[in-house]
């Protein structure tokens, strides 16, 4: 009924606006945030993720789990194209964020990194001061007025709390942070082009325990408005961080389902044995 | 770009080409074949010169790379790099101040321009060329291959000359055949200490001339354009851009052939 | 038994000659410019710096030459500077690879190698006499920016491929074009190495004669240029010469002005050092 009366609005807004709207591949489509059909990648000859089919739900967090080199980095990175620089690199199958094929001619790329952001392994500020870095994606936009970049700034510095800790000096360059505080800075850079989905690639590996606490208290609470996919080794913080689970072996989805479910009563063999530190 | 240079030469220079065959003997008196003077003693230079720079700057390599301490290292390397970075002109001035008078008392009827100061000076000029090319190549060479002389009993010195050296042989070639073609294409140094009489000779002890520093000898006087006088620098030019050609070519060839080997 | 020890002594024999030939240029060079120094310092003299070249050895100063350096310079730095980095980026970041580009790599590093004299000749045929700028000062540095090109451009090309591919990362995944990515990050990152790079090329250019003889700097000039289409000389120009004079005063003065150029040419090289240490400590990741 609804459901129903959404979707027919939704197919008139579709045949009014042809050219807006990429390509929708149907309309259930619009019910999840990010939708992978049969997804297949290669890397020249070598074949990293096979046959990944997935659906996302908004403001929710996805766990990306499985042992190195399964395809979960490669995964994630479809989302925001940041594999289109790889040599050899070829995707089949779709790709559909908000029911928009992300990897149709219309697409512009700047946009889609805007609206999908991410954050890496090891933290990668920028050699500048803790301002310009953040501010740096509104400065590309064309942003110019200073007192909405500040203003953006501290905005973006409080939501990952960090303003207290660097609000007596902005313009300090980046890289005298520690690991954790420079982390946090490159999720405040990610924030502050409001985007609705974020990327994270093992974003606390390369941290120590305390400052892993504190991003993933971040994650929580960022939960609230975003969609992330968070790429972890770390069982124990999938557990902790997320609300469903996805485990992929040799570039295979072996299974997904909510973290609960996967945990305690894993459907598959290999994703038992995975979880259970059989294999890692 | 090199395309460039090269019609930009021929476009000058064809048009003497033919001629330059029988025109140039007014110039030379002394020989046929007309460029063989200056040709002779460019050679002749650079051959002392590497004479001088080929055993020091090898020496240099083996002993930085196989028996100096790290910390040692550091230090003189810079100081190597500043003899590469000393003006020729400056270079040229010791030669005819400081070297010659001093060769002259050595060696009683020496000339004052003579190929002998010159080409000891360009090796001094060029020792940081093969040293620290060699050295790089024989830092490249894996440890383990030391490993197993050592482990046999060698001295540093044996394990230097009969594994390191033979490992490293194709950069060490690379790096002197870099040093020639620079000492050819070198001008001030010569200009003012070898002479300005072409003359076909190995005698290191008399003056003679260089490609390079008749080139200058030309510029320096009143000539006209297109004339043949203005022809012939650039012949030489040609000739001498050939020959640093081709000898540029054969290290690069040899650079990549070396690659291949330890990758 | 015995051929251990001859052995043994053969490596220390070695030591000593590796020793000695470490030091022996060293010790030569300071034996050079001990001697330079002793005859050449007495000669500076403020008088020096101001006078034009004369007749007399006494009288001679090396004020042409010095302004002619300093203008030369100054037009090849600008010269080279933009066209440098500009093809160093480009080969760096945008060419594709692929025969081209390795046409271009085997082309520059061949072109560090061509002898400076070369360069001299098609300054002439090039600049002064087709473009008809005679034996200016815009001749000659046009003919020196095209020296030192090659060694900009390596220099840029190696400071651009010292910076992290992370940065380049995280600005694309800020939806950072490849300009923007460019223009504000890998270029300003790779900055210190570039101007080291620029500072070296040009204190090589300071010391160069041949290629400027043969262009067309004139060895006795009665004033210090103007303007750039005016004729001009250089201080190396202006020692070669002196030292070709036969008075010995002149050779004084050639002394003195090697001085003064060795001041200027290691003061250069000492702060593109400098430049290069700092730098290095900046960017560090």
């Amino acid at each position: 009924m609804l459901m129903n009366d959404i979707n027919i609005h939704m197919i008139e807004e579709k045949t009014k606006n042809i050219e807006n709207f990429t390509v929708v591949k149907n309309e259930g489509d619009l019910d999840h945030k990010i939708v992978t059909k049969k997804v297949n990648v290669f890397y020249d000859n070598f074949q990293a993720l096979k046959n990944i089919s997935m659906q996302i739900q908004p403001f929710s967090v996805t766990a990306l789990i499985g042992p190195s080199g399964c395809g979960k980095s490669t995964y994630l990175r479809i989302f925001n194209r940041m594999n289109d620089y790889i040599e050899g690199y070829r995707l089949e199958g779709d790709v559909i964020i908000d029911g928009e094929d992300i990897n149709s001619e219309k697409i512009i790329l700047e946009k889609l990194r805007k609206d999908v952001g991410m954050v890496f392994q090891k933290p990668n500020p920028f050699p500048k001061s803790i301002f310009d870095n953040v501010a740096y994606g509104l400065k590309i936009q064309g942003v110019k007025d200073k007192s909405f970049l500040h203003e953006r700034v501290v905005s973006s510095l409080k939501q990952v709390v960090l303003w207290d800790e660097v609000k007596d000096d902005l313009k300090k360059n980046a890289l005298a942070l520690s690991g954790g505080q420079q982390q946090r800075l490159c999720i405040a850079r990610t924030l502050a082009v409001e985007p609705n989905i974020i990327l994270m690639d093992e974003p606390t590996s390369a941290l120590d325990p305390i400052s892993t606490g504190k991003i993933e208290e971040l994650i929580f609470e960022l939960k609230n408005e975003y969609t992330i996919i968070i790429v972890t080794h770390n069982m124990q913080q999938a557990g902790r961080v997320s609300d469903r689970t996805a485990f992929f072996y040799l570039g295979e989805l072996i299974e997904e389902g909510a973290t609960k479910d996967i945990f305690i009563n894993p459907q598959n063999e290999r994703t038992e044995n995975y979880i259970t530190g059989r294999f890692g | 770009m090199l395309a460039i240079e090269a019609f930009k030469f021929f476009s000058e220079v064809s048009i003497v080409e033919f001629l330059t065959g029988t025109e140039w003997t007014p110039l030379f008196t002394k020989k046929r074949f007309g460029i063989l003077p200056l040709l002779s003693g460019t050679l002749l230079t650079s051959f002392i010169a590497i004479l001088v720079a080929l055993p020091i700057g090898l020496a240099i390599a083996i002993y930085l790379s196989e028996y100096a301490p790290k910390r040692f290292r550091q230090y003189v390397k810079p100081s190597l790099e500043m003899l590469a970075a000393v003006p020729t002109v400056v270079y040229g001035f010791f030669a005819l101040t400081v070297v010659t008078p001093f060769l002259q008392m050595l060696i009683p009827g020496m000339s004052g321009f003579n190929s002998l100061s010159a080409g000891f000076v360009m090796g001094i000029m060029i020792i940081p060329i093969i040293s620290s090319l060699s050295e790089d190549a024989l830092n490249a060479v894996p440890y383990s291959l030391r490993e197993a002389s050592y482990g046999m009993g060698s001295t540093r010195f044996q394990t230097a000359i009969r594994v390191t050296v033979p490992a490293a042989s194709s950069g060490i070639v690379v790096s002197v055949i870099l040093a020639i073609s620079r000492a050819i294409g070198e001008t001030m140094i010569v200009a003012i200490a070898a002479g300005q009489q072409p003359r076909f000779t190995f005698n290191p002890l008399v003056p003679i001339e260089t490609l390079t520093a008749y080139i200058v000898q030309v510029s320096l006087g009143d000539v006209p354009h297109n004339s043949l006088e203005y022809r012939t620098i650039f012949a030489a030019g040609i000739t001498l851009f050939v020959v640093t050609f081709i000898l540029n070519s054969i290290s690069h060839w040899l650079k990549n052939k070396y690659r291949e080997k330890y990758e | 038994m015995n051929r251990v020890k001859i052995n043994r002594l053969k490596d220390k024999l070695f030591l000593t000659a590796g020793v000695f030939s470490t030091f022996i240029g060293l010790v030569l060079l300071t034996i050079f410019i001990g001697n330079i120094l002793i005859e050449g310092l007495p000669r500076l003299s403020w008088k020096f710096l101001i006078n034009l070249p004369s007749r007399l050895p006494e009288k001679a100063g090396i004020y042409t030459a010095l302004m002619g350096s300093i203008w030369v310079l100054f037009l090849t730095a600008i010269i080279a500077f933009p066209i440098g980095i500009a093809a160093g980026v480009y080969l760096e970041e945008y060419a594709k690879k692929g025969w081209l580009s390795k046409v271009f790599e085997v082309n520059i590093s061949n072109l560090a190698g061509v002898p400076s004299i070369i360069y001299g000749l098609l300054g002439l045929e090039i600049f002064a006499r087709v473009m008809h700028m005679g034996s200016s000062v815009l001749a000659g540095s046009l003919t020196l920016a095209l020296l030192i090109l090659p060694i900009i451009i390596v220099a840029t090309r190696e400071s651009i491929k010292a910076v992290p591919q992370s940065l380049r990362d995280a600005s694309y995944a800020l939806g950072a074009s490849k300009w923007q990515t460019i223009y504000n990050q890998v270029v300003p990152a790779s900055f210190g190495g570039i101007l080291t790079g620029v500072i070296l090329a040009l204190s090589r250019a300071i010391g160069e004669a041949a290629p400027l003889i043969v262009v067309g700097a004139l060895a006795y000039v009665p004033f210090a240029p103007s303007t750039p289409m005016d004729e001009f000389s250089v201080l190396p120009i202006q020692i070669f010469n002196w030292i070709s004079r036969p008075q010995h005063g002149f050779i004084t003065n050639a002394a003195a002005a090697i001085v003064i150029l060795l001041v200027l040419t290691f003061a250069m090289n000492g702060i593109a050092i400098y430049m290069r240490n700092r730098w290095q400590k900046k960017v560090a990741w």
